[in-house]
């Protein structure tokens, strides 16, 4: 089985947020960059079914060149081979174009990604891989075994979740608890080091959307106490202060 | 070039969030100076026509028996057919919206912008402020292309109804039996559960509860705010409560009216999930707990004291 992972390249969950130049870039300076919290669920999956059933995992990356640690480290987990599209992800629009045309080539049998990724958090890739493809895509998949070529999962919908049964090829966004992650060992990360990670430039593409202006929440105002033994009081406030009740 | 919002249905009833995205497309149309059409997918118990109040004119109704069960590959279709001659298809941000707005970007070749939280600039161009970083930030975008999706975060606009009645016409777009290959072997959904995406009020719990059989006196209080409960991630993976009540960075984000939580010390990655809510409550018995730096209103002290104290105001004075 051939398996795909799509990994974003993110800022840490705890990184503090903030821009440069006239609010216009995202500001690097002292963000630590990691793999998507879910694109690593991704990860443990795909290398959890290879190494039960056999098969190939290939790691993609639509970024730049300071992306390659972050892939080294996805090849230590147990990826085989690499491909990084060697262009800024501008939209998930133009990060799916990039996926489907190296699917195109390789046929995959799986196509596996986070259910989203945690800057823009829009969800969109799989879907949009799914539709160019003309595949089918599930999100988010909380739990997926392989049996042959018919896949049987678990997505999450509101309140409860769904059990399903589908052919291969699929796109799938997943989420925990599909996987524990894994750390790399050592052996893994000396294996990494020589791994083949292909570097291709991006296909042609009209962009669709421009982020123009970044802004931050507005400051919080002071908390006001409550005295626990008043806790009554908060009800009344909620009512005629807040107006939310 | 019209307006097309997606109308979802939870039982055969349109959701909240989908009224207010139905309010926040004919806003748009009426800046475009154009019209805003309803499009229902799957069985309906609302009247239909109702959905007039909320600005729109007309009701598109796909009601196909295979429709009957939400589909995002065979919904994004029915969008799309419907998104023929729109400009701009308006959807409520919820895990089937999420799902059909991809795959029917994909078919469009539609931009499309998620978490939206305001609405339009159209004074030039088309630009929409959305929430990035889960709620860490804002992004404002143009959007260039001639087809448009956005994805409505709840609270982008505040419903004000007119008593218009909508005209209400069947659609029957071609269904590819490819959409219909996928079999569902069992759904678990909680009955009669209020969901995390629709509710104005959130009563969330975490490891102060100290664990799975003390949850009734939050339990007591949701049902006395007609709430929804949530919880934290630590709270999740030790199994107190179900993986679909997860709220922050990794589980669900919400923005209602009023989140209370109670013995969530606030880490960055839940009041990621949060911190697009409007009124913030924080019951924790340790006054250094981070969250009370993001409240609104804050209480020190035993959850187990202050929730039951909470219901009975809440009781009193709501009449709940």
């Amino acid at each position: 089985m051939k398996i795909l992972v799509c990994i974003s390249v993110v800022p840490d969950t705890t990184a503090k947020i903030s821009f440069t130049d006239g609010d216009t870039k995202f500001n690097k300076a002292g963000v630590q960059f990691i793999a998507g919290p879910y694109d690593d669920y991704a990860l443990s999956r795909a290398v959890e079914l290879k190494e039960q059933s056999g098969g190939t995992v290939t790691v993609l990356n639509v970024g730049d060149a300071d992306a390659e640690p972050i892939i080294r480290k996805a090849l230590a987990v147990g990826a085989d081979d690499a491909i990084r599209v060697n262009a800024e992800p501008t939209d998930a629009y133009f990060v799916a174009e990039q996926i489907a045309a190296i699917a195109r080539q390789e046929n995959y049998d799986l196509i596996l990604m986070g259910r989203e990724s945690i800057d823009f958090n829009g969800g969109q890739v799989h879907g949009i891989v799914g539709e160019l493809l003309g595949i089918a895509s599930f999100s988010p998949v909380m739990k997926l075994d392989i049996d042959g070529t018919t896949a049987r999962f678990a997505r999450e919908i509101e309140g409860g979740k769904e059990s399903l049964e589908a052919s291969l090829p699929l796109v799938l966004g997943c989420q925990e608890p599909i996987a524990e992650w894994k750390i790399p060992n050592m052996r893994g990360i000396m294996t990494a080091r020589t791994k083949p990670l292909k570097v291709v430039e991006p296909v042609g593409h009209d962009s669709l959307t421009q982020v123009t202006q970044f802004e931050l929440p507005p400051a919080k105002g002071a908390v006001k106490m409550i005295p626990a033994e008043d806790a009554g009081q908060l009800i009344t406030l909620l009512r005629t202060e807040a107006k939310v009740l | 070039m019209s307006v097309l919002v997606f109308v979802e249905t939870d039982g055969g009833e349109v959701k909240k969030s989908s009224l207010e995205a139905l309010y926040y497309g004919a806003k748009v149309a009426a800046q475009l100076h154009t019209t805003a059409t309803a499009l229902v997918i799957g069985p309906a118990a609302t009247d239909l026509t109702t959905l007039g109040q909320y600005g729109t004119a007309e009701v598109l109704h796909a009601s196909d028996a295979r429709l009957a069960q939400a589909n995002p590959m065979a919904y994004a279709g029915v969008v799309a057919a419907a998104a023929e001659n729109a400009e701009v298809v308006v959807i409520a941000k919820s895990s089937l919206g999420d799902a059909l707005a991809a795959r029917a970007a994909g078919k469009l070749k539609a931009g499309l912008v998620s978490n939206v939280t305001e609405l339009p600039d159209t004074s030039a161009g088309f630009r929409v402020k959305s929430s990035i970083y889960t709620g860490k930030a804002f992004a404002v975008t143009e959007m260039k292309a001639g087809k448009k999706i956005l994805t409505v975060k709840k609270n982008a606009v505040s419903p004000e109804l007119t008593d218009a009645s909508a005209s209400v016409k069947p659609f029957a777009p071609a269904l590819p039996d490819a959409d219909f290959a996928a079999k569902v072997l069992s759904t678990e959904k909680a009955s009669g559960e209020l969901s995390l995406s629709d509710a104005d009020i959130i009563v969330s719990g975490g490891r102060g509860m100290k664990g799975p059989d003390h949850w009734q006196p939050l339990l007591d209080l949701a049902q006395a705010l007609h709430a929804a409960t949530g919880c934290s991630k630590p709270v999740s993976d030790l199994d107190w409560r179900p993986h679909h009540e997860h709220i922050g960075q990794t589980g669900i984000k919400v923005s209602p009216n009023l989140y209370i939580a109670c013995g969530i010390s606030g880490a960055i990655q839940h009041l990621a999930g949060v911190n697009g809510s409007k009124v913030i409550v924080v019951i924790n018995k340790d006054p250094e707990a981070p969250f009370f730096k993001a409240a609104d209103y804050g209480i020190v002290g035993d959850v187990f004291e202050i929730l039951p104290r909470l219901t009975q105001a809440a009781k009193e004075q709501l009449g709940s």
